[in-house]
């Protein structure tokens, strides 16, 4: 038979067997299980309305619990079995835990999850906000949408263009290289980076205090009764912006120290750096998603909200961050916990970009090493459950937080 | 202390102009009143007063301070918006106390402000509420409770009643006038396409139209003394009946030959050179009253509506394009349907108007 008759083949039988199921089963439900007549036709017209959802909801329950829920249950049955099939119980994990390798990608992993979110939901809220007014806003919101139709493998291919290096006297083809060549120590290498970084670091830092020292306050002066977890949320914050103040001042600190100008760097192989590198693809393509989302919700603030505030005296950052940021704040969350669960399974970029060399290895690419390069299934599946466990509180917070949102 | 004063200002977008030649000099402790049909700028002349909208020519000042491009924390200026505007993350006492908070005043100055005026508008056990949890008529106190607590100049009101149910609304208006009452320093700008509202709170009403000023008074001058036309027919419900004529007589009593035939006797006055001048006569509908002879009008009564204190007859119209007259007889009438009726009106009742314009005003 030829492949399209086939096709098409397989598309009447699919489509007529969705509609006959719904057709004949309904059809059962009322006229043979629960006939509405007879002595009981009121009980049984409520019986059939009870079962009727359940009816029309399986097909969709049945695919889901084949093709989610028993893989879950599957690998972590196999996350309990040897190489040869036996069951050794826990000790996959611990082989797993014993790995520096593992406890590489559990701290790069944590690393992408605190940068990627924070960065991609901080510039896409800029985009949105700068972009709001100005003529030519929706060409610049496209132009930054756009890194989200490209796959995270071609995106990886267009970095590693532009962090590509060639041996020294070459033509560096890397844009990155190209312009680290252009700088020879002299006085304008001075200014442009050391002293214009470690000014936007300074600055970035004096933010960051002042947004942990607003978290703070409420905390330390005003004892107001609120609940436990807004003060959960208010420490968490608190100890993320501790973690980038700290991040930030060794920044600073390693800027006073010499910069090798002049030799092209490889820059995927530089340890702590590279990752940094590898976070900037991801964030490139999740801003655009963030922006999109942020901006429709900064439409929908409340234009005589701002007006009041204008009247009330508001400068332009008052207005941005004591009017529209908090009226959007349950956006802001469900955009920051949706990037947040992309990044845990980030997983291509890596493979494309170092394959988890030069300490970059994140948790993803760990499972795929074990589970189909070392072919060990055991320690494999234990990673998946791993990735697994750190996705669900945040998938069951980021679904609360978009269920409310739409209420 | 706060006299505002407007010369010549005008509104215009690229080559439309919406308000021209605005002149008005509102001296303090006074409430005004914008008022006119949907689409006259009343808004747009408020929000070009608070500072919200530029103005693209004329002159604005407050206390003899030109404001036209001060921005409008500095005007001295509170505005209540039609929708509340209330910022719906904060509580009752952060939102009035944003605009303190903004101007670094102490904590203790701004929770007495918040307090004082929070104990003027009973809203001291909603204070620790958000705006959600409030219904219409608080929301509607908070947002006054903001402008209050910025002890303002001038306060300006955009159609803050039109969200509020018609019992509410009522009660709302009163509350204001009080307000007002007990501030007698402050000046007040009030819009409103609500001629009630315009009536009861203002000291003085501008009517605006055609993106100018119809006319500037008080509500009683607007009503006994309309300029125009327009401002007869806006002011009073019904509206003012205009039935065409030529003078025949004239001296401090004018008469007029109406085209239906009847015969208007008006005081207003007129020279001999008027004679055979057309006019518009003008007589509201409650000033119209049963006439034995000498009518003004004579007519079938096609449609009547008993309200009671009064009874609205709808007669019908002379030609099919033609305005329908209508009056207003105190006390209940009945059996007038499909009637003929002959009313008329005191002579100090009936308006002259020539090309739209008052007599009176020559």
């Amino acid at each position: 038979m030829h492949p399209a008759v086939q096709a098409l083949f397989v598309i009447v039988i699919g489509v007529g067997g969705c509609v006959g199921y719904f057709y004949f089963s309904n059809l059962f439900l009322d006229k043979v299980l629960y006939p509405a007549r007879g002595p009981h036709a009121g009980r049984n017209i409520n019986r059939a309305n009870m079962i009727r959802p359940w009816l029309f909801l399986m097909p969709a329950l049945v695919a889901l619990g084949l093709y989610l829920a028993y893989p879950v249950f599957a690998t972590a049955w196999l996350s309990l079995k040897g190489k040869n099939g036996d069951f050794v119980g826990l000790a996959n994990y611990s082989q797993m835990m014993s790995e520096a390798k593992f406890w590489e990608s559990m701290r790069n992993n944590m690393l992408w999850l605190i940068v990627v979110p924070a960065l991609s939901t901080a510039f896409g809220l800029l985009a949105a906000q700068l972009s709001d007014r100005i003529r030519w806003g929706s060409i610049a919101k496209s132009l930054i949408f756009m890194p989200m139709a490209i796959s995270f493998v071609g995106a990886s291919v267009i970095w590693k263009l532009i962090y590509d290096t060639r041996p020294e006297g070459q033509a560096q083809i890397g844009l990155l290289n190209a312009l680290w060549l252009k700088f020879d120590g002299g006085i304008g290498s001075l200014l442009l980076l050391k002293v214009l970084p470690a000014l936007f670091l300074l600055s970035l830092v004096a933010a960051f205090a002042y947004v942990g020292w607003l978290l703070l306050r409420p905390l330390v002066t005003t004892p107001r009764r609120e609940g436990v977890w807004v003060m959960a949320a208010r420490a968490l914050g608190i100890a993320l912006i501790l973690f980038f103040v700290f991040e930030l001042v060794t920044w600073l600190a390693g800027l006073a120290g010499p910069l090798p100008y002049g030799t092209p760097q490889t820059w995927l192989t530089l340890p702590y750096w590279n990752s940094y590198f590898l976070m900037i693809v991801l964030v490139w393509i999740q801003t655009g998603f963030a922006m999109v989302i942020l901006s429709a919700a900064l439409r929908g603030v409340p234009e005589d909200t701002v007006e009041a505030a204008i009247i009330d005296g508001a400068n332009p950052f008052q207005i941005f961050f004591q009017i529209k940021v908090p009226q959007i704040m349950s956006t802001i969350v469900v955009v920051w916990t949706t990037i947040t669960i992309v990044v845990l399974k980030v997983f291509d970029i890596v493979l494309a970009m170092t394959n988890g060399q030069w300490e970059t290895q994140v948790l993803a690419n760990y499972m795929y090493d074990k589970l189909f390069r070392s072919l060990d299934w055991g320690v494999g599946s234990a990673s998946a459950m791993v990735i697994m466990l750190l996705v669900t509180p945040i998938l069951v917070w980021n679904v609360y937080n978009a269920r409310k949102e739409m209420r | 202390m706060a006299d505002l004063k407007l010369v010549n200002v005008e509104k215009a977008y690229g080559e439309v102009k919406v308000l021209k030649n605005i002149n008005l000099d509102i001296k303090t402790g006074e409430l005004i009143v914008f008022v006119g049909p949907s689409g006259c700028g009343k808004s747009t002349l408020l929000r070009m007063i608070a500072g919200l909208e530029r103005i693209t020519g004329g002159e604005f000042t407050i206390d003899g301070a030109l404001m036209n491009d001060i921005p409008p924390a500095q005007r001295g200026i509170a505005m209540v918006f039609q929708s509340y505007a209330l910022y719906p993350h904060m509580t009752v006492r952060d939102n009035m106390a944003f605009a303190l908070k903004i101007a670094k005043k102490t904590a203790a100055e701004i929770s007495a402000a918040v307090d004082k005026a929070a104990r003027i508008l009973q809203l001291t056990p909603y204070l620790d509420r958000l705006p959600k949890a409030l219904s219409g008529g608080q929301r509607q106190r908070v947002a006054i409770g903001r402008a209050i607590v910025r002890d303002p100049k001038v306060y300006l009101f955009d159609e803050p009643l039109s969200n509020l149910d018609a019992a509410l609304r009522v009660a709302t208006r009163i509350e204001i006038a009080q307000l007002k009452e007990n501030m007698p320093d402050s000046t007040m700008i009030y819009v409103t396409h609500d001629q009630v509202e315009a009536m009861t709170l203002a000291s003085r009403i501008v009517v605006l139209a055609g993106g100018g000023i119809a006319q500037v008074g008080s509500p009683l001058e607007l009503y006994e003394r309309p300029e125009n036309e327009f401002v007869a027919q806006f002011i009073g419900s019904p509206s003012m009946n205009l039935l065409a004529g030529e003078i025949t007589g004239t001296g401090a009593i004018t008469t007029v030959k109406l085209d239906n035939g009847g015969t208007a006797r008006s005081t207003v006055p007129t020279t001999d050179a008027d004679k055979g001048l057309r006019v518009n006569i003008g007589v509201r509908p409650e000033d119209l009253t049963a006439a034995t002879a000498d009518s003004l009008f004579t007519g079938e009564v096609e449609i009547t509506e008993a309200l009671g204190e009064v009874t609205l007859l709808y007669f019908k119209r002379a030609t099919a394009e033609g305005a329908q007259l209508v009056a207003k007889l105190p006390g209940i009438h009945t059996g007038l349907r499909k009637t003929t009726v002959s009313l008329t009106a005191l002579p100090e009742k009936v308006h002259l108007f020539a090309n739209g314009k008052s007599l009176l005003y020559r």
